[in-house]
């Protein structure tokens, strides 16, 4: 059938886009998790563990504090509020999928599950046409990620000696991936209010509060003022009704 | 061993419990409220903007000569993605740039 030949066309197409997207994201993940495969083969654990947290987990900053957890056998409690701390930011990536994941059918599941903060910026510049053509792209550009993450850990754990070359600095990529995404977003909307604030307020609390816990806040009083001026304009509206 | 378990179990139930509160609160079948709608379209470039500065939060603490370099690295970056627009070329560019940089 023409048709059938046309859609797998148009599928290894799409498919080939997701990869293209989510090569930036392949070398930040692959060497970070070879970082943190080390580190678990440091402090004494192996394949299993490694692999347990990279699959199960799968959140980059908070595996890096896992390892101290797991070092000093931390209270519970303590190690639930510190995750609880680092990963609040998740909470509002979600908001933005809320109608785009959902109609994702199963899997819908997955999406949620790993939106980590590489993936959420991705998916943020994907434009919805080409969401709405091949949803699946989605969910390819997230479980490449997660391959990549979870390759790098356990090369890191199983080899990670054995490297022959010195990757300190790599982890640049990631700096330099959320620099790209924020100019194309920049360049690409007429209104830069958002990212203006944005950049003024964490700035602003990370002077304050310091580099280890300043992002949380920084989230939480964005989406306030941005609610505040969302219920302005409404009233405003109203007014003018 | 039980000590291992509980501590990944906790992160990883944590994790989750973050991710999926949005959907939980505003992916029933009511729709969500106006409001968070709007907050979903206006937040992504607030919170790339914040996460620009968030691998750049070292910059406070570190040593005048590693925050020369990352500035550095990181004015590369947005000089090669103005002149070339292209992705990749400005990732591998600046990442390449900081590693030689680090190492001097």
């Amino acid at each position: 059938m023409p048709g059938g030949v046309a859609t797998v066309k148009n599928t290894k197409e799409y498919f080939r886009y997701a990869v293209k997207k989510s090569i930036p994201v392949f070398f930040g993940y692959i060497f970070l998790g070879i970082a943190f495969g080390i580190l678990m083969a440091k402090t004494g654990y192996g394949p299993f563990w490694t692999l347990a947290a990279s699959l199960f987990i799968y959140a980059g900053s908070m595996q890096f504090v896992l390892v101290s957890f797991l070092a000093a056998g931390a209270p519970l409690g303590l190690v639930a509020l510190t995750t609880l701390f680092i990963n609040g930011r998740h909470m509002f990536y979600g908001l933005s999928f809320v109608e785009r994941f959902r109609k994702m059918g199963r899997y819908y599941p997955y999406m949620v599950f790993s939106l980590t903060d590489e993936t959420y910026s991705v998916l943020c510049s994907i434009p919805d046409e080409k969401a709405e053509a091949e949803p699946r792209i989605m969910f390819w550009i997230s479980a490449l990620d997660q391959t990549y993450w979870a390759a790098g850990s356990l090369i890191g754990v199983l080899a990670g000696g054995l490297l022959p070359f010195d990757f300190k600095g790599i982890e640049f990529s990631m700096t330099a991936l959320f620099l790209v995404i924020f100019l194309d977003q920049w360049k690409n909307s007429k209104k830069h209010g958002a990212a203006a604030a944005g950049l003024a307020v964490s700035v602003f609390f990370l002077i304050l509060l310091g580099p280890d816990r300043f992002l949380l806040p920084s989230l939480l009083v964005l989406a306030t003022v941005m609610c505040l001026g969302f219920i302005r304009e409404e009233q405003k509206g109203e007014l003018k009704e | 061993m039980m000590k291992t378990i509980s501590i990944m179990a906790i992160v990883a139930f944590v994790t989750l419990f973050t991710r999926v509160l949005p959907f939980v609160l505003f992916g029933g079948k009511k729709g969500m409220p106006k409001m968070i709608g709007y907050l979903g379209k206006v937040l992504p470039a607030a919170i790339i903007a914040a996460l620009v500065v968030y691998c750049f939060k070292e910059l406070t603490i570190q040593p005048a000569l590693q925050k020369l370099w990352s500035l550095s690295a990181g004015a590369a970056v947005i000089l090669l993605h103005l002149w070339k627009r292209n992705t990749l070329v400005s990732i591998a560019g600046g990442t390449v740039l900081y590693m030689l940089l680090i190492r001097i």
